[in-house]
C-alpha cells in the first residue's frame, strides 16, 4: 500500500517503453492471449451482451418503434402474467412442445443410435443419411413439410384416401395445420425429425465410448440384452445423455424456425411459443418492451434447467472408463 | 468334476482362420497355460470355451457336456479380463456381486461370498471403493475376486498381468499361484510372457498360428522341445541355433559348426540324430549351457576357445555374446570369469542339453 503513489510517480515520469513494460507486468506474461481473445470478444459484446442488455431495459421500459422510452418497473411482466390471456397459453405451450420434442428425441434417438450401432453393412451410408435433416437449412425443410402437411395439397391425405390399404380404412383428410391439438402434434413431429441427428449421432458416440469388455463381463456374470443395457449402457451414457437434453431443451424451449413457418403460432394461438409471440409483440405490433418482457421470461427458467443438469453431469462424469 | 476338452476346433473370421483344428485334454484342477505370439490363436480358444465367441467347427466340452451352443452364464466359468473389465460405475463390492444379485442369490449368501472372497484377496477394506480410486494391482484383485464369489467350475484368465508394471507383475504371478493352491479349481490362462507360463501351470500349451505346437509340463517344455518354434519361444535369453554339419567319426557322431569347432554327440543322443548325418541341420543350445571354463570330468562337457563380441552384466551372471561363423551367440557366465570383449576367453559347453533341428521341417530330432 505504501509503495502504490512511488510506482505512480514513477511510471508518469518514465519513458514509453517502460509503461509497456508495467502494462506487461500488470496483465501477465500472457499479453498475447488477451489480443488473440480481442475480435471474438468484440463480436461477442456487440452481438450478444449489448443486446441482451438492451432486452433487459426494454423489458423494464415503455419502448415502442419510434417513440422515446421510459422506465416502468415490472409494468410489462405484471401485465403479460395477469391480463395477457394468450401468453399464458404460450407458457404452457411452451412446456408441452419441449417436453414431447425432447422425450421423444431422446427415445427414439437412443433406439435408433442402438440400432445403428449394430448395422455393420453400409455402415457408413445409413450413418450419413441420418444427418440429412440435420444439415438442411430448418427454413427450407420445414417448408417442405409445410407442403406436405397443407390441407389441400397434403401427401399424407392423399395416401390416406387413395393408397391401399389405408383407403379402406377410411382415415381421413386431417387439417393438420388447422386444428389446434393436430397443429400442436404437427410442430413436435417436425421438431422431432429435425433435432433427432444430433441425438442419434451424439448417442452413438457415446455408445461407441463404452468398452466393448465390459459386455463381455456382462455376459459371462450372466446378464441378459435387457439387463446389460439397464446395468452397464444407460449409467454410462447418462452424461452424454445429460448433456444432450440440456442442450436440445434450450434449443427446443427457443425454436422459432419451424413454428413461425408451420403455423405462425396459429390456429388461435394454440402453438405460440415464446419466440413467436415474442417475435408478434415486438416485430408485427411494434410493442418492444412487451416482446423484450415475453423473451425474457423465459430466461430465469432456462438458468435453472441448466444448473440443474450440470449439477447431474458432474456427479455423473465422477467415473472414467 | 470340470475336465475341458477341446475337439478339432476351428475358428475362421471371414476367410481366415485363428484356430485351425485343435484337440486339447484340461484335467479337473489342472492349471493350463496357454501361450505364444500375438495373433497365435490363444485369445479366440479361450473366448470360445467362454462362449464369447462362436464356434466355427469341432467341439468344446466341461465337465461331461458339449457346450458349443450353451450360453457363457450357464457354462459355470468365470474369467479375468487383461483390462479387468470392471463396471466404473459401481463400487467393488457391487462388482463383485453383480453376477451373484443376477442369479438372485440371497442377500446373506452375496455377503459371505465377498466377503471371503475379500479376504482372500486383501482388498476388505476396498468394498466401497469405485475402480477409478483404485491402483492397478488393486483393480487386478477386485477382477479375481468377481471371478472367485462365482465359485465356478473353471476359470478363464486373459492375459491378467500384462497391464501392470514389471514388478507389480512379480507380485500378483505368486499371488495367482498362492490362491489356486487356495480354491481349487480348473484354470485356463492365456499369456504371451513365457515366465508367467513356466512359473504357474501345472501343463503349457504352446501355440502358434492357429495349431498347437506342443503340450506339456514346464520341464518337458525346457528341456525337450519338439519344435524349433518352441524351442525358442522357451526359455529367456532364447535357445541359439547355429548351421551345423553331423559327422559320423570314431563310432560316434560330431557336430561340425563353422571356426572349425566339434563337439562329439553324447552317447544318449546317437540313435536320435542319427538321421542327420550328412546334411544341414541346426544345432540348438541353450545359453546357460555355455558357460566360463569350469573343472569337470562329465565326459559331455568340452571346452572351447572364442573372442569375446559383447557383455551384457545381469547381476547374478554375465551374458556373453561370441561368434561362430556368422551366428551370434549368447552365453552364460560367473561374472568373475568373464574376460575383455575383444579377448578371447574359455569356455566349457554342455553337448547333454545339446538339441539337433532340421531345418526343412523345423523339428527337432
Amino acid at each position: 500500500m505504501v509503495s502504490v503513489p512511488n510506482v505512480e510517480r514513477a511510471a508518469a515520469s518514465s519513458s514509453p517503453s517502460s509503461v509497456r513494460s508495467r502494462v506487461k507486468k500488470r496483465l501477465g506474461p500472457d499479453i498475447d492471449g488477451y489480443g488473440f481473445l480481442l475480435p471474438a470478444t468484440i463480436v461477442m459484446i456487440s452481438l450478444v451482451v449489448y443486446p441482451f442488455c438492451l432486452a433487459i431495459w426494454f423489458s423494464v421500459s415503455d419502448a415502442f418503434v419510434g417513440e422515446p422510452a421510459s422506465y416502468v418497473g415490472l409494468e410489462n411482466f405484471i401485465y403479460i402474467l395477469t391480463e395477457d390471456d394468450i401468453f399464458i397459453e404460450t407458457i404452457w405451450n411452451t412446456l408441452l412442445f419441449a417436453f414431447w420434442s425432447v422425450l421423444f428425441k431422446v427415445v427414439l434417438g437412443l433406439s435408433c443410435a442402438l440400432l445403428l450401432q449394430r448395422i455393420l453393412k453400409l455402415k457408413r451410408f445409413f450413418r450419413g443419411s441420418v444427418l440429412l435433416p440435420f444439415v438442411a437449412p430448418t427454413a427450407l425443410s420445414t417448408l417442405g413439410w409445410w407442403l406436405i402437411l397443407d390441407p389441400t395439397y397434403s401427401h399424407i391425405n392423399w395416401i390416406l384416401e387413395n393408397m391401399w390399404p389405408f383407403s379402406v380404412m377410411g382415415f381421413g383428410p386431417y387439417n393438420f395445420l388447422g386444428e389446434p391439438t393436430l397443429a400442436m402434434a404437427s410442430v413436435i413431429f417436425v421438431n422431432i425429425w429435425r433435432g433427432i441427428p444430433f441425438f442419434i449421432i451424439t448417442i452413438l458416440a457415446g455408445l461407441m465410448s463404452i468398452p466393448e469388455h465390459l459386455y463381455d463381463a456382462a455376459e459371462i456374470d450372466g446378464a441378459s440384452t435387457w439387463r446389460k443395457f439397464r446395468s452397464i449402457t444407460l449409467p454410462l451414457l447418462r452424461p452424454v445423455l445429460a448433456i444432450i437434453i440440456l442442450f436440445s431443451t434450450i434449443f427446443t424451449l427457443g425454436e422459432f424456425n419451424i413454428i413461425y413457418v408451420l403455423t405462425r403460432g396459429g390456429p388461435m394461438n394454440s402453438t405460440h411459443l415464446f419466440s413467436t409471440y415474442s417475435f408478434t409483440y415486438g416485430i408485427l405490433n411494434h410493442e418492444i418492451a412487451l416482446g423484450a418482457a415475453v423473451a425474457l421470461f423465459l430466461f430465469p427458467i432456462l438458468v435453472l434447467i441448466v444448473v440443474f443438469l450440470l449439477r447431474m453431469v458432474r456427479r455423473d462424469t465422477s467415473h472414467e472408463l | 468334476m470340470a475336465e475341458i476338452q477341446l475337439r478339432d476346433l476351428w475358428k475362421y473370421y471371414d476367410e481366415v482362420p485363428a484356430v485351425r483344428g485343435i484337440n486339447l485334454d484340461i484335467e479337473h484342477n489342472e492349471f493350463i497355460a496357454l501361450v505364444g505370439p500375438s495373433g497365435c490363436g490363444k485369445t479366440t480358444t479361450l473366448r470360445m470355451i467362454a462362449g464369447l465367441e462362436d464356434i466355427t467347427a469341432g467341439d468344446i466340452s466341461v465337465g461331461d457336456r458339449i457346450v458349443n451352443e450353451v450360453a457363457p452364464k450357464d457354462r459355470d466359468i468365470a474369467m479375468v479380463f487383461q483390462n479387468y473389465a470392471l463396471y466404473p460405475h459401481m463400487s467393488v463390492f457391487q462388482n463383485m456381486s453383480f453376477g451373484l444379485r443376477l442369479r438372485k442369490t440371497p442377500k446373506e449368501e452375496i455377503d459371505r461370498r465377498v466377503n471371503m472372497a475379500a479376504d482372500i484377496l486383501n482388498i476388505g477394506e476396498l468394498l466401497e471403493r469405485r475402480p477409478k480410486q483404485l491402483s492397478g494391482g488393486q483393480r487386478q484383485r477386485v477382477a479375481m475376486g468377481r471371478a472367485i464369489v462365482r465359485d465356478p467350475q473353471v476359470f478363464l484368465f486373459d492375459e491378467p498381468l500384462s497391464n501392470l508394471d514389471a514388478k507389480l507383475r512379480v507380485q500378483m504371478r505368486t499371488e495367482i499361484k498362492k490362491i489356486h493352491q487356495r480354491v481349487k479349481t480348473t484354470v485356463v490362462y492365456v499369456t504371451h510372457d513365457q515366465v508367467e507360463a513356466m512359473t504357474l501351470a501345472d501343463r503349457i500349451v504352446v501355440m502358434n498360428e492357429g495349431v498347437i505346437e506342443q503340450v506339456g509340463t514346464p520341464e518337458e517344455m525346457y528341456d525337450d522341445p519338439q519344435t524349433l518354434f518352441v524351442a525358442s519361444f522357451i526359455g529367456s535369453p532364447s535357445m541359439n541355433f547355429i548351421p551345423c554339419q553331423v559327422e559320423a567319426a570314431n563310432g560316434g557322431l560330431s557336430i561340425q559348426l563353422a571356426d572349425n569347432l566339434s563337439f562329439p554327440v553324447p552317447a544318449d543322443r546317437l540313435d536320435r540324430c542319427g538321421p542327420g548325418v550328412g546334411r544341414e541341420m541346426l544345432f540348438g543350445i541353450r545359453p546357460e549351457h555355455i558357460t566360463d571354463k569350469r573343472p569337470h570330468t562329465d565326459p559331455t562337457h568340452h571346452n572351447f576357445t572364442s573372442d569375446v563380441v559383447v557383455l551384457e552384466p545381469m547381476g547374478i551372471d554375465t551374458m556373453v555374446f561370441i561368434n561362430i561363423g556368422e551366428t551370434e551367440i549368447t552365453t552364460r557366465s560367473r561374472p568373475r570369469a568373464v574376460s575383455q570383449v575383444g579377448q578371447p576367453m574359455e569356455f566349457t559347453i554342455d553337448m547333454a542339453h545339446m538339441h539337433l533341428i532340421d531345418p526343412k521341417t523345423d523339428v527337432v530330432l
